[in-house]
């Protein structure tokens, strides 16, 4: 197995998740990323000169739904799993845009 | 200084589409109401919801892209931009980069300067976020949802504008596009019209463009052009010290008529784009372009020539009245309520628009019903009041709506011709003037016109003019 992702790459990735990684973990977390690039490798081995490229996993196209309003007012439902509720809104720690 | 530095400006621009629902789920649009009733699990981002386009938002897109001579995608898909933030409940954003709905279009632009195409970039849907609401109290913030979802264009045009004339133009005449197709209402100060200005400056006669930045929170025209002479200056001042200019995104303040810097582009997010697999591609055939070229509402050009060619309205008249959206939905349902088109449009272009500009509003802020405006005129064709009176009583109806007819009945308004009682004021007028009489009497014409006028006032406003100057002529 070829030692690809270094230190500060999952530092970074631990960053963009928002996740505090220990040593361990961030040992596991390379190991995990180094099969899937290995697996990537694996795939291009195939001969796909002749193969379109995919741009959707799926065959279907033009899904659409018609401009109408379905939904009623949910907020006493949508609410039930948030952190912290203030006159109907949703309580999260202080953010600045 | 200024005369050795070159501006460029490049916009994005968000349009908020006037649909009534959101753009993947079944949620209402409606704008104001209580925090989190327009909600459903798609746009609070449950897991295992799942997204369905809106086929109106891409109808819409097409319509604007086409209207500014865009090409249309014809395999189009959407994908993910990812980021942590309250107001996006996924942690990702479902937008166009690879794919977007419409590129390479112009929009052509006349200023003193002469004609101009601005090329359009791309035009790409996505939805909008949630608004974030802080509490200075609790130490907390709150996120209401019900924007979220809410469906936006982003036009993004190349950097072919070079002043804030030019930018305020594009802006003019790409929102009055936008407006005549019925995509949107595009008010910047209540935000379904968003720009983020792009700008750089290089000294005259380079070839590379300089470090750009892009400003935000622009409320109105006049903020753009504000923050726009505010920024060149700016970056040019800090090349004159020899400084460097950074990557950066600031927010315009237009309070203090500064902006300052939000975050650097140098630590920008990482959005990791990736294809939005709950999202279908789009396949667009010819017959759906054309039956949305067929569908197009009629745009300006089209109106104003349909106005002098079926209401024998001037150019001028209908060159006024096209230029706002919402004028002439007034005057249309004024001129098929019976009023006539001339008069119609002499009380939009005058008293209208004197009184928008006098109070600072909006054309969209009328608020008067077209058919209190035809009463009026009718009132005025019929002689029951005068030019006078109907000035004051169309004060009233664009304040307040008022039906003119029980009003003019109610506060005594109606036009006086009754002889014997203008005869004793007119005989009180010329007693209290002798001077104005003997100077008329010496071929001054104007002393006339003072005469009638102190009558005029003597009655309130209410005296036939025709019958006083009958009357007064008689009398002198
Ligand atoms: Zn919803």
């Amino acid at each position: 197995m070829k030692k690809r992702i270094s230190n500060e790459t999952i530092e970074y990735i631990g960053i963009l998740s928002k996740l505090e990684l220990d040593e361990t973990e961030k040992e596991q977390a390379v190991s995990d990323i180094e099969m899937m690039l290995d697996f990537f490798d694996k795939m291009s081995e195939l001969d796909t000169e002749d193969v379109a490229p995919m741009s959707h996993p799926m065959a279907n196209n033009n899904v659409f739904r018609e401009d109408v309003v379905t939904n009623g007012d949910m907020r006493e439902d949508m609410l039930k799993n948030a952190p912290m509720v203030l006159d109907g809104m949703f309580g999260v720690p202080k953010t600045f845009g | 200084m200024l005369s050795k530095y070159d501006v460029t400006i490049g916009l994005e621009v968000h349009v908020e589409l006037a649909t009534k629902s959101k753009i993947f789920c079944g949620c209402s649009t409606a704008f104001g109401a209580k925090p989190n009733t327009h909600t459903c699990p798609v746009c609070i981002g449950m897991p295992g919801s799942l997204p369905v386009l809106n086929k109106k938002v891409l109808e819409y897109a097409m319509a604007v892209g086409l209207a500014t001579n865009c090409d249309i995608t014809r395999f189009s898909k959407f994908d993910r931009k990812n980021y942590f933030y309250p107001d996006n409940p996924q942690n990702y954003q479902i937008s166009q980069l690879y794919m977007p709905i419409c590129r390479n279009g112009f929009v052509e632009i006349n200023t003193c300067a002469g004609n101009k195409k601005i090329g359009i970039h791309e035009i790409h849907m996505e939805e909008d976020a949630g608004k974030l609401i802080h509490d200075e109290i609790t130490g907390n913030s709150y996120v209401d949802y019900n924007r979220s979802g809410v469906p936006l264009i982003e036009i993004v045009t190349e950097p072919d504008m070079s002043s804030e004339v030019e930018v305020v133009t594009f802006l003019e005449k790409l929102r009055l596009i936008i407006q005549y197709l019925e995509a949107s209402d595009c008010k910047l100060n209540e935000g379904s019209m968003r720009v983020d200005v792009n700008l750089s400056v290089k000294k005259r006669g380079e070839t590379e463009l300089g470090t750009r930045t892009e400003m935000k929170n622009l409320n109105s025209f006049k903020a753009i052009t504000r923050a726009i002479e505010n920024e060149a200056l700016r970056q040019i001042k800090l090349l004159e010290k020899g400084e460097k200019i950074q990557l950066e995104t600031r927010r315009w303040d237009d309070v203090k008529g500064e902006s300052y810097s939000m975050r650097s582009k140098e630590d920008a997010r990482d959005y990791r784009y990736f294809p939005e697999p709950d999202i279908m591609p789009i396949v667009i055939s010819n017959e759906w372009i054309n039956d949305i070229k067929y569908k197009q509402p009629e745009l300006r050009d089209e109106k104003m020539q349909r106005y002098i060619r079926e209401y024998s309205i001037p150019k001028y008249d209908a060159d006024i009245i096209t230029s706002i959206k919402h004028m002439t939905v007034i005057f249309e349902k004024a001129v098929e309520l019976g009023g006539n088109p001339k008069k119609v449009s002499n009380y939009l272009m005058g008293e209208t628009m004197r009184l928008l500009k006098e109070r600072n509003m909006e054309a969209e802020d009328i608020s008067f019903s077209p058919v209190n405006l035809v009463k009026l005129i009718k009132l005025v064709d019929e002689g029951v009041i005068n030019g006078t009176t109907a000035k004051e009583v169309f004060e009233k109806i664009f304040n307040e709506d008022i039906e003119p007819i029980e009003y003019v009945e109610k506060n005594n308004l109606k036009m006086q011709s009754d002889e014997s009682w203008l005869q004793t004021v007119i005989e009180q007028v010329i007693a209290a003037n002798n001077q104005s009489v003997c100077d008329y009497k010496n071929g001054k014409e104007r002393a006339l016109g003072f005469l009638i006028g102190q009558i005029m006032k003597e009655t309130k406003g209410k005296a036939n003019p025709a019958v006083v100057k009958k009357l007064l002529l008689e009398n002198l």
